[in-house]
């Protein structure tokens, strides 16, 4: 197993990504209420949808690779929640900007989809001290595994609890009584929204193409060197592909 | 059945012989009533404070247990003999989370009594509040087990299981002390909103429990 650099796909997303922020500069009107601090929207909801899709998915590729043994499903959940937690930074950064300009405080308890969203954050920063501490790798990528799918379950539980649990201030953009957003906002959302996950993926495919050929490369050191038996290859906490194992 | 009845009983044995477990969370909990007392300046403690002290108590002491309820198998070479015996692997969860809920139960019947006690001016709250707790506890254990039994076979033993707990466990605390509030409250119990809360944490009790019943060979099998 080897996975290659994308080719299109960067294009792909620099095209619709651009696409995406000009209409939010130029084409989209300001909000009535908030001005123009509510276009912040465009990048922080996508970051934030984009960061739980993308631990789902990792929830998905765990449970493949606990039913297949095939350790490049194991790979492609750690890079999957790698690159979410990037993103999830991103979407609390830009939250706590919109809380501060529209709310007027940085963080707001009261606030049940930041304060999930957080512990959720939390859970899966957990995810790499867990790695770390397992050191027989194929034990390493099975236990990996099944937290990624206890952290998936963990998710809508962790959403509903924390909802309930307080008042609603955060805006309801998308079904609300009043309508919810308005035709040229969505699309702009949307087209942001798709942008973000593009760039999501690419980033993913590079983060695999890496590894795999880092991988690749000790391989051939190694035996330029004629010494099979040197250290395991790659870092200590990211998996390895099997090809490069031994 | 009788692989679970089995681990069930050598467990309750070893604990009923070394008292490791419990009297530990006993000890711990009545410090930590101690330590709330001067940290919160409090001598009486109602509603959403109550409950937040109580739980908060008992999910730290829970990890005391936690961290210890596969110690013998790692150290022991317990796991190994599970592996050889033709046993199902969901029989030692089962029988792991059982324990768990034991040890759990006969800590709170030290530890809430020692809560009444130290902070409460009524005790009529109580007897509602062991539902709350025993749903409560389903959940501690079912992911206690769980994380456990990642935690054992890593390096960081002390250090992984408190650290993926506590992030897990934030649903269990909102429910039990959504559903705790009301019921120790000043004016004396009442129940605004206790259903609610005590979906949740069913929810939350039923979720987990599949999850460690789907998920558990994989942490077993070698």
């Amino acid at each position: 197993m080897s996975f290659r650099a994308p080719r299109i796909l960067p294009a792909l997303t620099v095209a619709v990504l651009t696409a995406g922020f000009a209409l939010v500069f130029l084409w989209t009107p300001n909000d009535a209420d908030q001005g123009f601090i509510q276009k912040i929207f465009y990048l922080h909801v996508p970051l934030a949808s984009t960061a739980l899709i993308g631990f789902m998915v990792a929830a998905v590729q765990a449970i493949l690779h606990l039913r297949s043994g095939n350790p490049k499903w194991d790979v492609r959940a750690y890079v999957s929640i790698h690159i979410s937690v990037i993103f999830g930074v991103g979407a609390l950064i830009t939250g706590a900007i919109w809380a501060k300009a529209s709310w007027g405080a940085w963080w707001v308890w009261d606030e049940p989809t930041l304060v999930s969203f957080l512990i959720v954050f939390l859970l899966y920063c957990t995810y790499y001290p867990l790695r770390y501490a397992i050191e027989d790798r194929e034990r390493q990528a099975r236990y990996a595994s099944v937290f990624a799918i206890m952290a998936g379950a963990f998710v809508p539980l962790n959403f509903l609890a924390v909802r309930l649990a307080q008042t609603l201030i955060h805006p309801r953009v998308f079904a609300t009584s009043d309508g919810g957003l308005p035709p040229k906002m969505m699309l702009t959302f949307l087209i942001c929204f798709a942008g973000i996950a593009l760039l999501w993926e690419t980033l993913v495919r590079f983060e695999l193409a890496s590894k795999s050929s880092r991988a690749k490369l000790g391989r051939l050191r190694r035996a330029l060197e004629g010494d099979d038996a040197a250290g395991q290859p790659g870092s200590r906490i990211a998996p390895v592909p099997r090809e490069a194992r031994g | 059945m009788r692989a679970y009845r089995a681990l069930l009983a050598k467990d309750v044995r070893t604990e009923l012989r070394t008292l490791e477990s419990v009297p530990a969370m006993a000890l711990f909990s009545i410090t930590t009533f101690v330590l709330f007392r001067f940290g919160l300046d409090r001598e009486r403690l109602e509603g959403s404070l109550a409950a937040g002290v109580l739980l908060a108590t008992i999910l730290f002491a829970a990890i005391l247990a936690i961290n210890r309820v596969f110690v013998a198998e790692r150290e022991q070479g317990g796991f190994d003999v599970i592996r050889l015996a033709p046993v199902d692997a969901t029989a030692l969860y089962a029988a792991k989370v059982s324990i768990l809920i034991v040890y759990l139960l006969a800590f709170e019947l030290i530890a809430v009594p020692a809560f009444a006690i130290f902070f409460l001016d009524d005790a009529a709250g109580l007897l509602p509040l062991a539902g709350v707790l025993a749903l409560a506890d389903l959940g501690l254990a079912a992911i206690g087990a769980l994380v456990s039994s990642i935690a054992v076979n890593s390096r960081a033993r002390d250090l992984i299981a408190p650290l993926l707990l506590l992030p897990l466990l934030v649903p269990v605390m909102i429910g039990a002390a959504g559903a705790a509030e009301p019921l120790l409250a000043a004016g004396g119990p009442s129940y605004d909103g206790f259903g609610k809360w005590m979906a949740v944490l069913a929810l939350y009790d039923v979720v987990f429990c599949l999850v460690g019943y789907g998920v558990y060979e994989f942490l077993l099998e070698d």
